[in-house]
């Protein structure tokens, strides 16, 4: 009897669990049996790893080969088992010596001329192997620079399973006509980072609106969610897209995570670097419930709303978004993640993102005021707006109202409109300055500090709420709202670098809590 | 009657399958048994043991080894045929077994021979 164990891991949602691979060959008739609770992909594993290993120049065993994939009640999903599978039936067929696929992990999916092709989801794989003490993995080549994110694991990159299978014989570049496997090299072949892209988008382009830059630079530094409304060309979306550019770049861990998150969406750039910069994701208005918050049949796949973690979520147009759709952002805006359950598992997804909307007053998108041309009828504009569900806009803690400009606002402003690295400056100065302050918890945001702890441990100056409270009796404000005031509060406190806010930032929260007008 | 090309492979390597299981100790009790259901290749006794044996030859893998063209309705259909001879000749074993002989011809009258016992 001849019995075989690899190692591989199966991906649920952004968390890996190691899977054994167990390959044994008996008496009976020849063939290959795949069970435990294997899908559609990963059963036709069993004619491509066949196909692979002959045309790889090695033997199919002829006998009964029953490959087992534990735990069993774990449902696998995907194509990265055929490495994992392939090497048990060589090591268990003695073409392969069984000492040397100790303490490794095989992720990988094998093409029918043995090809080892790069999968989805390399970083948390690793990750996990890494966890549960492997200390070498063996990935396609396109996947080592994502494999050596993680640290003090020894990633071995093969093209294809004869370079696999010699390296683990201990004699690689056996094979002339095949590229020996190698020890990935993080200092030499690791991709740099990419840098600040120049002639990207700038701050000081949005020119006239300087309160709604002001807002964007506190959402920024407090991680608050914002609401733009305003005509065509006020420039809401020339404003949501540069907030990413005063946002500092990811905190290692947080990049680890985006990372993650990318990895299993399959969004990552070529090469594998690590994500360091915010992301920003805009969907269309048409984008379906599973779209933004995740899901799918079979594998779960995030949506928009975890792959902006850590970044910005821009929903242009946010009226035309289906209801259903929006509400199903108010878990992720409350708990900072996202919970799938489907028969068998439950993923869970991070997604703690900056929400920002944009919104016409009504929709004939004509400019409101007095001197406009805006052809609805209130009821219109009522009805259009409230397509924002209460619950939805009672979570925007910044709300800003924008005029179209006159050629004179433009002007008068250019020389004022500040560049966005130095808006970043101030931003990450004044992250700098709540982190301190929120040092010892689990937050690091203003955003992020839970309603009570906040009036426990940081009340704003004494009789600094003194007009906010005068609102909430008038019913102007719900009990969430006045939470949400004073963190915006603190945000702007740590802005001016005072030590706490007093009943300038607090009014000035509550106007931008309430919506001002530029 | 003319046999042709791959009737004769067959009946050779039949012979030589035959040779080979002699050498390993079973002993031939008939050979190309027939009935409604199909044919049993060889019968034989190894010990105590009651063998229905089916012989595949090829002249080349390109369409795949012998062994792996036994598949699962031929299994099946084997085991009836080994009831159905026990029942013609008025005999009983206390162990009934499939074996599979794969012969790949290698040119000059020699084979690699594969002996699966106990297939089902």
């Amino acid at each position: 009897m001849a019995l075989a164990r690899t190692y591989s891991v199966a991906l649920v949602g952004v968390t890996g669990h190691v899977v054994e691979v167990e390959a044994d060959i008996a008496n009976g008739l020849v063939g290959m049996i795949l069970v435990g609770l294997p899908d559609t992909a990963l059963r036709e594993a069993r004619d491509r790893i066949r196909s692979a290993i002959l045309n790889s120049g090695e033997a199919w065993p002829q006998r009964r080969i029953t490959v087992g994939l534990s735990p069993a009640s774990l449902p696998k999903r995907g194509s990265w088992f055929d490495l994992a599978i392939a090497i048990g039936v060589l090591v268990a067929d003695k073409a392969v010596p069984a000492d040397a696929v100790d303490g490794v992990m095989f992720f990988g999916e094998l093409g029918l001329d043995g090809r080892l092709r790069p999968v989805r989801g390399v970083l948390p794989a690793v990750n996990a192997a890494a966890r549960e003490g492997f200390r070498t993995v063996l990935v396609a080549a396109p996947n080592a620079a994502e494999a050596a994110l993680v640290p003090h694991v020894t990633v071995i990159a093969a093209s294809s399973l004869t370079a696999a299978a010699d390296w683990l014989r201990g004699t690689p570049g056996l094979h002339h006509n095949v590229t020996p496997a190698v020890v990935f090299d993080r200092d030499k072949d690791q991709p740099p980072a990419p840098g600040p892209v120049p002639g990207g988008p700038d701050l000081a382009e949005v020119l006239g609106q300087a309160m709604a830059r002001k807002g964007l630079e506190i959402c920024a530094a407090g991680g608050h969610h914002l609401s733009l409304l305003g005509p065509p060309g006020a420039g809401k979306t020339m404003l949501a897209e540069r907030l990413p550019t005063i946002l500092p770049p990811l905190a290692t861990a947080d990049a680890l995570d985006v990372t993650s998150i990318h990895s299993v969406a399959g969004t990552l750039p070529d090469g594998g670097a690590l994500v360091t910069s915010p992301p920003f994701l805009a969907p269309h208005h048409t984008a379906s419930r599973a779209a933004i918050v995740g899901g799918g049949t079979g594998t779960i796949r995030p949506g928009a709303a975890s792959l902006a973690h850590r970044g910005v979520l821009f929903l242009d147009e946010a009226p035309e978004f289906a209801r259903d759709t929006l509400d199903a952002l108010r878990q992720p805006l409350e708990s900072g993640q996202i919970t799938l359950a489907r028969s068998g598992i439950t993923a869970r997804f991070p997604a703690r993102f900056t929400l920002v909307l944009a919104a016409n007053p009504c929709p004939c998108a004509k400019t409101a005021g007095p001197s406009g041309g805006c052809t609805c009828s209130p009821a219109t504009r009522r009805r259009y707006l409230a397509r924002l569900s209460g619950p939805l806009l009672d979570r925007v803690d910044v709300k800003i109202e924008l005029l179209p400009l006159g050629r004179k606002e433009l002007l008068n402003d250019k020389g004022y409109a500040e560049p966005s690295h130095t808006v970043a400056t101030r931003v990450a100065a004044a992250r700098d300055r709540a982190a301190t302050r929120l040092s010892g918890t689990p937050w690091q945001l203003n955003a992020e500090v839970p309603g009570a702890e906040l009036r426990r441990s940081w009340p704003p100056a004494p009789g600094a709420l003194a007009i906010v409270e005068r609102a909430l009796e008038r019913g102007q404000i719900t009990a969430r709202g006045l939470t949400k005031i004073i963190r915006v509060g603190w945000t702007i406190a740590d802005l001016d670098g005072k030590p706490r806010p007093g009943r300038d930032e607090c009014d000035s929260a509550l106007g931008l809590w309430l919506g001002v007008t530029r | 009657m003319t046999l042709r090309a791959k009737d004769v492979l067959g009946k050779n390597g039949e012979q030589a399958a035959v040779d080979y299981l002699e050498s390993a100790g079973l002993r031939i009790l008939d050979r190309n048994w027939r009935c409604a259901t199909g044919e049993i290749d060889i019968v034989a006794v190894d010990r105590q043991v009651f063998v229905v044996c089916e012989v595949k030859t090829r002249s080349g893998t390109r369409y795949g080894t012998p062994l792996e063209a036994v598949g699962r309705a031929k299994l099946r259909r084997l085991r009836k045929l080994a009831v159905a001879w026990l029942n013609a000749h008025g005999v009983r074993f206390e162990q009934v077994r499939v074996d599979i002989v794969g012969l790949v011809y290698e040119g000059t009258g020699g084979y690699t021979i594969e002996h699966l016992r106990g297939v089902g």
